[in-house]
């Protein structure tokens, strides 16, 4: 174990932390409904990533599928979520 | 808490560098999300900076788990094609409810949207 590679993932780590953070502040403050959804939009993708980064400390191929994952059903819930504010039901 | 397992040292600087450089380019898209002040910048912003952020993120992902295993390990590619594919729909089809909800308020809608009618 190198010493580098700890240091850099965990900077990397609280880089992502405190990008979760802005997408929190805007999904609790966004004026409206569609700010909130793009919070979450972020708020998955950062997520994600964070994932990765845990992969990454305990040289795990696990986790990358569980990133694989969350990206689909981010991407699946953020289209329904868009989908409700554009037509008010999400299936017709 | 686990550590990294042995890898050379030109892995791991490289799997650092592109790790940090992806994690800022989330982090800086992500400080737009908070400090923008209109929806459609906000949403640039954001889907910009996570689309390169993750592109960033992947490639040390796949580099960390080459130099790990002495073989190539290509499943990153995956994450960075579906986010590079995703991103833009989610952004659009987004920014489409936006437009609607704000026409339908009488809000004011995207920059160019008052000069040129959308077809």
């Amino acid at each position: 174990m190198s010493a580098i590679l700890v240091w850099g993932i965990l900077c990397a780590q609280s880089l992502l932390g405190l990008a979760l953070a802005c997408s929190t502040f805007r999904i609790l403050r966004g004026p409206r409904a569609q700010d909130r959804v793009l919070g979450f939009d972020s708020l998955y993708v950062n997520a994600m990533l964070l994932v990765l980064t845990f992969g990454i400390q305990s040289g795990s191929l696990l986790y990358f599928e569980a990133a694989l994952m969350i990206a689909v059903l981010g991407f699946v819930s953020t289209v329904a979520l868009a989908k409700f504010l554009l037509r008010g039901e999400v299936i017709e | 808490m686990s550590t990294p397992g042995d890898i050379s040292t030109l892995g791991a600087v490289l799997t650092v560098a592109f790790l940090v450089a992806g994690a800022a380019i989330t982090l800086i898209g992500s400080l737009g999300l908070l400090r923008i002040d209109t929806f459609y910048g906000r949403a640039h912003a954001s889907t910009l900076g996570t689309t390169l952020g993750t592109a960033g993120v992947a490639i040390a992902s796949i580099i960390y788990f080459s130099a790990l295993e002495m073989r190539p390990a290509l499943h990153g590619l995956l994450i960075i094609v579906f986010i590079t594919v995703t991103a833009p729909v989610s952004l659009m089809v987004l920014v489409r409810a936006a437009v609607f909800r704000n026409e339908f308020e009488n809000q004011p809608g995207p920059p160019e949207a008052s000069d040129n009618e959308p077809g």
